[in-house]
């Protein structure tokens, strides 16, 4: 059908990331708006990624549908390519699942009558059966564990897979031996069963990754992804961030990011750097002076021409140095991959003394090795296979419920270790927002308050959204002011009841405070500082009773830092930029430690990826957010000892698991090696060991209040 | 026996026919956005251009 009607031009679809819509009402805006753009065919949303796909003529502009969408209120960014959602691994297991439940189910089945007595023939048809229904699943359901095991092999190396296939593998093999020769027992139903379980743990592991995923995608994509060109003829156009080349010359509103570093050509205006560097003052920059990608343009247009863009910005570059210490991590080798390490060998090892010894007492080779196979069936890690995943999954859930997102299973076994702690300032210890300083407020007056709140709330600046917050938090109504105007830079302007009221930079231009003037009355002086998050004192004592020794690592000036420090009474590192602050990290590393980096910005980057373990505010930088293994979404700052918390719980309850399996084995294995194992006892055995070790790890729920 | 030999079978074919509908329902995307199709009962579609069809 598509082919015959489709039109001359080629359909294109198109991603768009829409992270405001969360319900029905919103969905259904949503498509409506964009079916009515010309040009587009059709737009379905996706809620759970919180996306939208547009099909539609190539001669639409993704910059029409964005626009389309911020007519009706939503902000929409096009997906980038490069971020292009990792698939989620839920998918791929979902099949194998079905296969693996359906296949044991049925089997077990067929086997609850050969237990309870089936005999002779019947019994030699309910074999038949289930091989005929097990064999094909387990090569399908198995496959995910037997090419992980595969690859671990070729590697050299062995992980939990490894004595997974084999165990599964051997039980099959044995199995068909035994429905071709007649045989008593048959152990199909326990390598389903372990299929089943395994597969159904690793399902919800992948769900909780996808929705952590999820929540940290949605977060993602606020930096600038293009500028505004102006042409040499006077003309504007927009383009995206890749198409920008040499040359160019970009004009960058106020509240706008730069997309390309560049020269500032026309124009002055004070930026906020404290992206790429973590100072929290603003700059000021003139005609002739550069300024970097990243950098949030404050107070007037200007216009920049581009002089370095996409990947030779020095954005790209703390890109690079950020991949270059991901691979550091990569070697991280998981707590069940080292478990399996002893695992494997040990129970091999037993099963060939198992069938050494039955020989040697005179057994048959065939009895020998029946024996022998029944004690790697018993051993087959299932307990031990789920032990770490289900912790992992309950944990998470909990920290997600609190508004802590763990992007990385392994992420709660590196925090649960860690015994450093670096803190960026800006963004992190701070909220990296103005607030105006309390003292300042409290000493104006009435009326003063609320031509301030009035003059304030005309103005989009940072200082003065920060102000009228304030003010509004301490219930001041606005003056009525009039002929209000605000120039760019400088500040803005009425008339209150005939008087010049004004509130403006101060004379001297301070960094961080704004002057209220009011007719011929003296000036006030407004000062704002980077107000610390909330608890963020309680925060850091109970990383201090932990045993965490806490630093704060900051690219911002040394009197800023000095003066946090202070009152956290914390040491601190003054103007580092990002690679200093990775080498600080890669220091604390080979003197033995395990460090947290928790940071917000560009310039935390390659420190947050070179770290054992890393936390990211929400409100951070997409690098920041990226790079992270953790993302906390409130204000307090209390997440981050709560995290560590839940982190070293969970490995309590892991290394319990581990407990739980290897008691099992202990009581199963003397059973397997005497003989005496069959199916019935490994099935229940089973089945027991794995109840009682994902009922110890709901025990997480609430790990992280 | 006789017995087994027709409800064995008929067992066995449920089970796949159930499989078989979960193997559909994932291959025609009805698992891509479990919130989506929540919440999308919701909507008073009058004007439906049908892009579900």
């Amino acid at each position: 059908m598509a082919e015959a009607l489709a039109p001359q031009v080629a359909p294109e679809c198109t991603q768009l990331a829409v992270p405001g819509m969360h319900c029905a009402g919103c969905m259904s805006k949503v498509e409506s708006a964009l079916a009515q753009v010309p040009g587009v065919l059709s737009a379905r949303v996706n809620l759970t990624s919180r996306t939208v796909t547009v099909t539609h003529d190539e001669v639409v502009p993704v910059r029409t549908l964005t626009q389309a969408l911020g007519g009706i209120g939503f902000e929409a960014q096009p997906r980038r390519n490069d971020s292009a959602n990792a698939p989620s691994a839920v998918r791929p297991l979902l099949a194998p699942l079905a296969v693996a439940a359906f296949a044991a189910m049925n089997v077990m089945l067929l086997s609850v009558s050969v237990w309870s007595g089936a005999e002779g023939s019947t019994r030699e048809m309910f074999h038949w059966l289930s091989a005929l229904i097990a064999l094909p699943a387990i090569a399908f359901a198995g496959r995910p564990f037997f090419s992980s095991a595969w690859r671990a092999v070729r590697r050299g190396t062995t992980n939990m897979d490894v004595p997974i296939s084999i165990g599964v593998i051997v039980a099959s093999g044995l199995s068909l031996y035994e429905v071709v020769t007649a045989g008593r027992h048959a152990w199909f139903d326990g390598a389903l069963m372990l299929l089943t379980f395994l597969l159904a743990g690793r399902v919800l592991d992948a769900m909780m990754r996808d929705r952590a995923r999820a929540g940290v995608d949605v977060l993602l994509s606020q930096a600038a992804q293009g500028a505004t060109i102006v042409h040499g003829d006077g003309t504007v156009a927009w383009l995206e961030a890749e198409r920008l080349e040499p040359g160019m010359v970009m004009r960058v509103a106020a509240g706008e990011r730069l997309a390309a570093d560049g020269e500032v050509v026309r124009g002055g205006s004070r930026f906020d750097q404290s992206i790429l560097t973590g100072e929290s003052a603003p700059v000021n920059v003139a005609v002739g002076e550069t300024a970097l990608a990243g950098m949030l343009n404050l107070s007037s247009p200007i216009d920049i021409r581009v002089s370095h863009a996409g990947r030779d910005t020095t954005l790209a570059e703390i890109a690079r140095l950020m991949e270059a210490s991901t691979q550091n991590r990569s070697r991280y080798v998981r707590i069940a991959d080292r478990a399996a390490r002893l695992y494997a060998p040990a129970v091999h090892t037993l099963a060939a003394i198992t069938v050494a010894g039955w020989l040697v007492a005179g057994a048959s080779l065939y009895e020998a090795l029946v024996i022998g196979v029944a004690v790697l069936i018993i051993t087959c890690p299932c307990a031990l296979g789920l032990a770490v995943p289900v912790a992992q999954v309950v944990a998470s859930g909990s920290l997600m419920r609190a508004g802590i997102m763990v992007k990385d299973g392994t992420a709660l076994e590196r925090l649960a270790g860690i015994d450093r702690a670096l803190l960026d300032k800006t963004g992190t210890l701070t909220l990296g927002r103005p607030v105006p300083d309390d003292v300042a407020l409290k000493s104006l007056e009435a009326k003063e308050r609320s031509i301030a709140l009035a003059l304030a709330s005309h103005s989009s600046h940072p200082l003065s959204r920060g102000l009228a917050k304030a003010l509004a938090a301490m219930s001041t109504e606005a003056a009525p002011i009039r002929e209000v105007q605000e120039r760019p830079g400088i500040g803005v302007f009425a008339q209150y009841h005939g008087q010049d009221v004004a509130l403006s930079r101060p004379e001297g231009g301070g960094g961080s405070a704004v002057a209220l003037s009011i007719g011929a009355a003296p000036v006030r002086l407004i000062t704002f500082a980077d107000a610390l998050r909330p608890d963020a004192v309680e925060a850091l004592d109970r990383l201090h009773r932990m045993g965490v020794i806490c630093t704060i690592l900051s690219g911002d000036k040394e009197e800023a830092v000095g003066m946090i420090a202070s009152d956290l009474r914390l040491a601190a590192e003054a103007e580092v930029d990002p690679a200093t602050k990775q080498a600080i990290v890669g220091l604390e590393r080979d003197a033995g430690h395990s460090v947290l980096m928790v940071g917000d910005g560009l310039n935390d980057g390659p420190a947050l990826a070179a770290a054992d373990a890393s936390m990211a505010p929400g409100s951070s930088t997409d690098v920041g957010l990226q790079a992270a293994d953790m993302v906390f979404v409130q204000d307090s700052l209390l997440s981050i000892p709560r995290a560590v918390c839940a982190s070293r719980r969970t490995m309590t309850v892991v290394k319990q698991n581990f407990t739980l399996a290897i008691a099992y084995n202990v009581l199963a294995v003397p059973l397997a090696v005497f003989g005496f194992v069959t199916p019935l006892v490994a099935a229940i055995a089973m089945s027991a060991s794995s109840l009682l070790v994902v009922a110890n790890s709901l025990r997480l729920v609430r790990a992280a209040r | 026996m006789n017995g087994l030999l027709i409800l064995v079978p008929i067992a066995l074919l449920l089970g796949l026919a159930g499989l078989a509908a979960f193997f559909w329902a994932l291959r025609s995307g009805q698992f891509d956005d479990p919130a989506g199709a929540a919440s999308r009962i919701l909507i008073d579609e009058d004007d439906d251009d049908g892009d579900g069809s």
